[in-house]
């Protein structure tokens, strides 16, 4: 085992899938000799040589469709999008093609890429480099869709996600990437080396992708969430002294609904939970399949806690993002409902 | 209709419905009057290229000029076999259609040579990357007619399992990619794919067709991009044959340069081919081909035609063109130009051209007859619907599994959960 933040574990499993298939190429905006803006490809191109580790120009409409094309050649494509804010100009070619490839074709043709893309927010980066649109991809079948909260996790996955036939868009919570933040913008900002899942293994592993995972036990209340807010979700468990559980989504698409509702039958509460708008925002998918699978269990109305209905905006971000004060709040209210 | 003044410029066509038809926006050259560069030859160099037209068959149909492939009778003979039977499964498809007997579909009439051309100047091996218009690749590339029929009928025959709209046919044997209903998409894909046959050191090559309406697009554009920058082994197609549907190839921007021109300022060398010409088809493709194969990267083709039918079923070209402008175009009909060169240089003759086309027209309708065997819209055998949830991922995942039971719960009358 090794410490690792994100961006380390990240790394690594694209090092460990480099030099375990040389199908595995890699392309994007600065991934090259730079080793990308957040530092993910670093090294990758001096191991793996110009012609799996490729600077592309800053066309992210074509960079996916490129990677589509190489990858119906036998390429196993990974692509950076350098902000998921970024991703919309190649939409068309992640919904109409990449996404139906293998069911147009039944099944004669498929084409494997893994697009990994930084998203959310918590940086000051304003509406442009602070966007959560894994909703919008979630709603599109024939790609799995999914967000690491940690190294440990974001390795696994990874190495599933680029494994995987089906193609997978990959958002990496950039806020975590070098600790897990809490929600709490004026406390110090703290390392991954204070947290258990900052220890991740060298080699080859993965997680399945798929599978949710309950990361803090409780009896009173279900938080359901994932990316960056896990971790706000703890700490604001933690803050209200109220007995919550809280459940990391991981595999936004396809959902583990069983996990899910286990927990939320056991709590009887409900908080879905994401920095995304919240109009229309995957947890309203959340709260309609909780609702089903756990009507009869439920002691109040499923709570949504979620970015305001606005862009992103960037004097406001503390206000915008859902952090420990509103999360907590929100615990609290939940637990006055008789 | 009010055409004002301003500085603003809105193209319009040379002719709408009722006016003469007006070709005079054409450059021809001369039937092998284009020099043929070297394919070592710098972009710079054979610029040229891209504002000519390179032509091969003259006005009296002798095969002449540089670009002359000098290709062996049998050759022409099997490809003008392809041309025809292409027509003739257009025009009954289109028959059928009009039959109500199947939902839609698009014919390549006019645009034979374009598919047959490049198709017999590829390698097996070579990707191709096609548009909705090119159903010649598929036949010549082996896919049997009958079944390009159950494609079109959502049969259960039908290769796409009744998920594709009729013509989106698709061939991993023939290397030919399956065609997306949206436009331009196919063209940053045929480049990723070279890309990749470059970085595993193999001499495949890949080939794209859109239409010139579609060089508006992005992915256009995109794909011009990569291809420059990487000098990806493609050979990239424009199909301009006037039309986007109701617009002519002005309003996606060919008034003032042709579209071989676009890819200039990147440095990818443009060649403006006459696309009713086969020999000059096949003669221009496989200089692209051995460019791209050689290391020499992208080309740009642009193949002028016309399109001698409708955009598709769905509409009606007489409502915004004249009606005999197919008859006015200067590069004619490409069947009849390749017909009349094999009979002015005595290897065909009028009675064999008949004899092919009853030949021809009868497989067609045989494989009509056999493709209905496989079921109709209207009549069965029918497809089973419960496949709809296969191939969205490669392993079906549990909710579309419980989909699928609901789905044939409510069919068999037997529940109505939600």
């Amino acid at each position: 085992m090794a410490q690792m933040n994100m961006i380390e574990a990240i790394r690594s499993a694209l090092d460990i899938v480099m030099d375990k298939d040389p199908n595995v190429v890699v392309l994007g905006e600065d991934v090259g000799y730079f080793g990308g803006v957040f530092r993910c490809t670093d090294g990758l191109q001096r191991k793996y040589g110009d012609h799996r580790v490729i600077d592309a120009p800053i066309a992210e409409g074509g960079i996916i469709g490129a990677a589509i094309g190489m990858g119906l050649n036998g390429l196993r494509p990974v692509a950076e999008i350098q902000f998921a804010d970024y991703i919309y100009p190649g939409f068309d070619q992640v919904v109409s093609e990449l996404a139906r490839i293998r069911y147009r074709s039944c099944g004669e043709f498929f084409s494997p890429v893994t697009i990994r893309t930084p998203c959310g927010g918590g940086i000051r980066g304003g509406q442009t480099h602070s966007q959560s649109p894994e909703a919008i991809f979630a709603h599109v079948s024939g790609i799995k869709t999914v967000m690491p909260s940690n190294p440990y996790d974001a390795k696994g996955l990874l190495i599933a996600s680029i494994e995987s036939d089906d193609p997978v868009l990959f958002f990496e919570p950039k806020r975590i990437y070098n600790g897990p933040f809490d929600g709490d913008p004026d406390k110090p900002a703290v390392g991954w080396s204070s947290h258990p899942k900052g220890e991740v293994p060298e080699g080859h592993y993965t997680v399945p992708l798929g599978e949710a995972e309950v990361v803090r036990e409780g009896s009173e209340l279900t938080i359901i969430t994932y990316g960056t807010l896990v971790h706000v979700a703890v700490a604001a468990a933690e803050a209200t002294g109220v007995d919550v559980e809280v459940v990391d989504v991981r595999s936004i698409a396809p959902l583990d609904v069983d996990t899910l509702s286990d927990s939320v039958k056991k709590t009887g509460r409900c908080i879905v939970a994401h920095e995304a708008t919240r109009f229309g925002g995957y947890g309203a998918e959340l709260a309609a399949r909780i609702q089903k699978e756990c009507f009869w269990h439920l002691e109040a109305p499923i709570g949504r806690i979620a970015g305001w209905d606005t862009p992103y905006p960037h004097a406001f971000e503390w206000q915008y993002f859902p952090g420990k004060k509103r999360m907590a709040a929100g615990i609290r209210s939940m637990m006055e409902i008789e | 209709m009010a055409t004002k003044k301003s500085r603003l410029h809105i193209p319009r066509p040379t002719a709408r419905p009722g006016d003469t038809p007006d070709f005079s926006y054409l450059d021809l050259s001369t039937a092998g009057s284009v020099e043929k560069p070297s394919i070592n030859a710098r972009t710079r160099d054979i610029e040229f290229l891209s504002s000519g037209l390179v032509r091969v068959l003259d006005d009296e149909h002798h095969a002449v000029g540089p670009w002359d492939p000098d290709l062996d009778p049998a050759k022409l003979q099997v490809a003008l076999r392809w041309m025809v039977l292409n027509r003739h499964f257009d025009k009954r498809m289109w028959q059928i259609q009009r039959q109500g007997r199947i939902s839609f579909y698009m014919e390549a009439r006019g645009e034979e040579a374009v598919s047959i051309g490049a198709g017999m100047a590829l390698r097996p091996g070579d990707m191709c990357f096609p548009s909705y218009r090119n159903q010649g690749l598929y036949m010549f590339r082996g896919v049997r007619l009958v079944d390009m029929m159950c494609q079109c009928l959502s049969n259960t025959r039908d290769m796409c399992k009744g998920r594709q709209l009729p013509i989106m046919y698709h061939s991993k044997s023939g290397n030919v990619f399956s065609i997306s209903g949206n436009l331009a998409t196919q063209y940053p894909q045929a480049v990723g794919w070279a890309m990749a046959s470059a970085i595993k050191g193999e001499d495949h090559i890949a080939a794209s067709w859109l239409g010139d309406g579609s060089t508006a697009e992005a992915d256009f554009h995109h794909a011009l991009t990569f291809a420059a920058v990487y000098q990806a082994p493609v050979i990239l197609n424009v199909v301009n044959n006037q039309w986007a549907i109701s617009t002519f190839q002005g309003t996606a921007g060919g008034e003032r340069r042709p579209f071989a021109a676009r890819g200039l300022g990147l440095g990818i060398p443009g060649i403006r081919v006459d696309g009713n010409d086969l020999l000059a088809v096949y003669a221009v493709t496989l200089w692209a081909a051995d460019r791209a194969r050689r290391g020499g990267g992208p080309t740009l083709i642009e193949n002028v035609t016309y399109r001698g039918g409708a955009h598709s079923t769905s509409d009606d070209p007489s409502k915004y063109r004249p009606k005999d402008e197919w008859a006015a175009f200067p590069l004619g009909d490409p069947i009849d130009r390749l017909k009349q060169h094999l009979i002015v240089e005595g290897h065909w003759s009028e009675k064999k051209h008949e004899a092919l086309e009853e030949e021809l027209e009868a497989e067609v309708l045989a494989a009509w007859k056999e493709a209905q065997q496989y079921g109709t819209m209207t009549e069965g055998p029918f497809l089973d619907p419960s496949t709809m949830f296969d191939d969205v991922y490669a392993e079906t995942p549990h909710h579309l599994e419980s989909q699928r039971r609901r789905m044939l719960e409510v069919e068999s009358g037997n529940g109505g959960s939600t």
